[in-house]
């Protein structure tokens, strides 16, 4: 049988069955992408593994006041962070971005809380927790190290790790 | 009229089939986003099972098509011709 009459079928009793086949072909063929995308994903996690971050001063602790904020990006110019003092008097560093839908998070006006202000998603500031709303996953935090003044960023935590304690005491 | 019995279990066949590859395909969308939303929140050991199982799939869903290009010929008298 000629490949033409596979695919373009004259008798209408045959159209059936080819149209069948081309609908189980469109399947598999959406399965193979299904499994490229898997095989990205694999490809991307070796990237992150080695993924080596720059150590880089954000502030300094006497510029904040306890309850204070101050925007810096982290690792590099295209992502801002946000820097607390909390009011349990540690130092706290997070990405900015929603892990909803990459929107600026601010503030929330208690204090206690980081807010998306998209679609109301709040994060603790303590942990970069999610507390209500939208997000799925806990804010990035930015692994913080202080040298007497001095705050340093060396890291960023995506979550994955909950061992690693990134806050810096006041 | 008289392969009509072979045609109608040949159709049948083909929609047991196509439903498999579907709901095969379904696992796998499943499978991709929980992946990749396990890659987002940093746990990457989970890529290397995701592609494994993923292979899986799409080597059923390819065994399961090839099966319906075997019946369908087989239902449509296509090897005869």
């Amino acid at each position: 049988m000629k490949l033409w009459r596979d695919e373009f079928s004259i008798e209408t009793a045959h159209e059936r069955y080819v149209a069948r086949r081309q609908f189980g072909k469109f399947l598999v063929l959406t399965s193979f992408g299904m499994f490229v995308g898997n095989v990205w994903i694999l490809v991307k996690s070796w990237f992150r593994r080695d993924e080596v971050f720059p150590r880089t001063l954000v502030g300094r602790a006497s510029e904040i006041p306890k309850g204070g904020v101050k925007l810096f990006t982290y690792p590099g110019p295209q992502h801002p962070c946000l820097l607390f003092h909390t009011q349990s008097d540690r130092f706290v560093a997070y990405s900015q971005k929603c892990t909803h839908l990459s929107c600026a998070v601010i503030p929330a006006a208690d204090g206690k809380r980081i807010e998306c202000p998209c679609h109301h998603g709040f994060f603790s500031i303590e942990d970069g927790r999610v507390l209500q709303g939208p997000p799925p996953r806990p804010l990035p935090r930015i692994l913080l190290e202080r040298q007497g003044d001095e705050l340093w960023a060396f890291g960023v935590d995506q979550g994955g790790n909950p061992s690693v304690d990134s806050r810096v005491q006041g | 009229m008289s392969d009509q019995p072979q045609t109608a279990r040949g159709l049948t066949a083909l929609d047991g089939a196509i439903s498999l590859i579907a709901i095969l395909l379904v696992v796998q969308m499943w499978l991709l986003t929980a992946t990749l939303e396990a890659y987002l929140a940093g746990h990457v050991e989970v890529a290397t099972p995701g592609v494994v199982l993923s292979g899986l799939l799409f080597a059923a869903s390819f065994g399961f098509y090839r099966s319906i290009v075997t019946i369908d010929r087989a239902a449509s008298g296509e090897d005869e011709a």
